[in-house]
């Protein structure tokens, strides 16, 4: 007789514990969906790329390597200054451009390019390229990114794209 | 009226019972040390302290925007009424915690602390070694210059070297697909609420160890730790040989950080805070961003490493320094302490310590890196007849041409390739044609970029240059 009730109140008490814990976790999980949303969505979010004027036909002399820069697709209004991007837009030929970024492939450096020596140099780590973008001398592993570029009504255009990650 | 505050004090006491739980902490019996290696532990809170407090402080007049960041930092600077101090400080600050966190390692190393049963003192310390890194790289972005954007972009590549899931890390890094309106708000977050709340429960545990586990006696030769024994011998040893660590032991402590904290406002007072670099703007290309004194080291490996296992390395590198430091304690956490026993130990601090030391001073000078300042070349400087066209315009087109980015001739010029002065003795001006058209290690090929005419001149020039 004295064993019964007292299993029963062991149970009440596991019972007890099981349910306080549940609740905790519980409470704790519904929180931590917003919560990890908030850290996590950069990931979530993906901004289409965007076309964007940089110039008219007749800004860009034949051969000619000049910086331009532009807005980012999908800046929020409280960017200022970094919603903007920067690339080397190359005319190769009356109809033929290509946009580099500035970006280099090594850790993202910006490089620049030197007119009299034709090449781009990336001050952080010696990084050079010729003006096709191809690795000339030090560290990157890969040549200049390119971003699309198309010319309508005399009107030069860049499309926009993420930061050029090399990756492994 | 002596007696009013007295009965206060009495009162509050003994409700709140501090002085019957701290007193036995602050009077806890502690080994009794003749050497001044036991404090760089304390001084490395002391400066974190420090960092608290300016942290909080710069925080009234900071505004975390990506907009306006560096419009504030211009306003602490310049405007705000000891800003510049302030700023110095905490920049002086960060550097002391850095290199004191560094000492502190070395020294429990050194005199192989980590052993039983330390090893988690030392486990939680190598995760405190992390963070404090971490707050050192985060704060440098919070500057929110063109330095701190380019270093974050730098950060976001480094990140985008690891396999799969590289890409989003960056990603996550920078709040988005390029630098924009979510980046700052993101560094901000990191630096001011969830690392320094890392280090403070890290801290804790650290201090509640060293409590539990009491502070190492100073090692002998000849006295190994037996993890079998070792606990029963320590209290023994302590009820022989201890001291209060308040104040016999701790105003070593005290002297150190306190002189520790007025020589960073000194500095802060005498050099003011670091300068700033540029607008944020990722648009403006003509800068050459460099990181912090502190991670330099890195700046350094990241252009010296070879080439080939660049990507490799950079995602293993820290790994496999995180493991070992992480494995020390396991790898031998019994025997010998003192360092004279432990040679081999010894040989590997010096190592690193060279290391590390030698990536600082050859990253501050970065041989590699094109001198965009190099200035033009002067007749006067070269060799050869002055008179001569073709040395005149030799020396034009060697700067006009962008040689002096990386040569050096006549003590102008950068460092990355070999000094030119007297290449003629060793090249004939073929062999510099046959180097200058195809480059070489490291060289770009100017072949498709000279005109015939170009080369024949600077590669004359250069000849004549013995």
């Amino acid at each position: 007789m004295s064993e019964k009730p007292k299993e029963s109140k062991m149970d009440r008490k596991e019972f007890m514990i099981k349910i306080s814990l549940g609740i905790a976790a519980a409470g704790a999980a519904t929180v931590a969906i917003p919560v990890v949303s908030a850290l996590i969505l950069p990931v979530l979010n993906d901004s289409p790329g965007a076309w964007r004027k940089v110039g008219l036909l007749k800004d860009f002399p034949l051969k000619s390597m000049q910086l331009i820069s532009f807005t980012n697709a999908d800046p929020v209004s409280y960017s200022g200054k970094t919603a903007q991007s920067a690339a080397w837009l190359h005319r190769k030929s009356a109809d033929e451009f290509i946009a580099f970024a500035a970006n280099c492939t090594h850790l993202g450096c910006p490089v620049r390019w030197e007119e009299g020596a034709q090449l781009f140099m990336c001050p952080c780590h010696g990084g050079v390229y010729y003006i096709d973008g191809t690795v000339a001398a030090g560290p990157p592993p890969k040549p200049l990114t390119r971003y699309k570029v198309r010319v309508s009504n005399d009107i030069v255009q860049i499309q926009t794209a993420p930061l050029p990650i090399t990756g492994p | 009226m002596k007696k009013v505050f007295r009965n206060i004090w009495l009162w509050f006491d003994d409700r709140t019972k501090l002085s019957e739980t701290m007193l036995p902490l602050i009077r806890h019996p502690v080994p009794p040390r003749k050497l001044w290696s036991y404090v760089f532990g304390s001084a490395t809170l002391f400066c974190f302290i420090l960092q608290l407090v300016t942290g909080v402080a710069l925080s009234l007049l900071y505004q975390p925007s990506s907009n306006d960041a560096y419009d504030s930092l211009i306003f602490i600077t310049n405007h705000a009424k000891f800003g510049n101090i302030l700023r110095g400080i905490h920049y002086y600050g960060a550097s002391g915690m850095i290199i004191l966190v560094g000492l502190h390692m070395m020294r429990t190393y050194i005199t192989a602390s980590y052993k039983f049963p330390r090893e988690m003192n030392w486990i939680s310390g190598v995760f405190l070694l992390l963070f404090t890194i971490f707050m050192g790289f985060s704060g440098q972005l919070l500057r929110w210059d063109s330095n701190g954007v380019w270093s974050s972009v730098v950060a976001a590549e480094q990140l985008g070297r690891i396999p799969f899931f590289g890409k989003y890390l960056a990603r996550l890094l920078l709040g988005g697909d390029t630098i924009g309106g979510h980046s700052l708000s993101r560094f901000y977050s990191y630096h001011v609420f969830i690392f320094p709340g890392l280090i403070l429960l890290f801290i804790g545990f650290h201090i509640y160890l060293v409590f539990k586990n009491g502070i190492s006696e100073p090692p002998k030769a000849g006295r190994p730790v037996d993890p079998k024994n070792y606990r029963a011998w320590y209290e023994k040893y302590l009820k022989e040989n201890s001291v209060p660590f308040w104040p016999n032991a701790a105003w070593r402590d005290v002297i150190l950080s306190g002189s520790i904290i007025i020589l960073i406002v000194i500095l802060a007072a005498v050099f003011g805070a670091p300068a700033l670099s540029g607008p944020p703007d990722p648009s403006v290309v003509h800068t050459s961003p460099r990181p912090d004194w502190y991670m330099v080291p890195f700046f350094a490996l990241f252009a010296l490493m070879p080439h080939g296992i660049e990507s490799v390395a950079m995602m293993i590198g820290p790994v496999i320094t995180i493991v070992i430091l992480l494995c020390i304690p396991f790898l031998s956490n019994y025997g010998e302490r003192s360092p004279l026993k432990r040679p081999w130990a010894m040989f590997g601090v010096i190592c690193v310590f060279i290391f590390v030391i030698s990536l600082l001073v050859i990253g501050i000078q970065a041989p590699w890196s094109p001198d965009f300042n190099a200035k033009p070349l002067p007749l006067s400087a070269v060799r050869g007849d002055h008179a001569d066209s073709a040395i005149i315009n030799g020396t034009r087109l060697f700067y006009a041409r962008g040689c002096e980015y990386c040569h050096t001739i006549h003590g102008f010029g950068g460092k990355n390739g070999p000094d030119l002065s007297l290449v003629g003795n060793r090249m004939t001006q073929n062999q510099i044609i046959i180097r200058v058209v195809n480059g070489g290690t490291n060289m770009p090929a100017f072949g498709n970029i000279l005109s015939r005419e170009d080369l024949n001149i600077i590669t004359g020039f250069l000849a004549a240059q013995k």
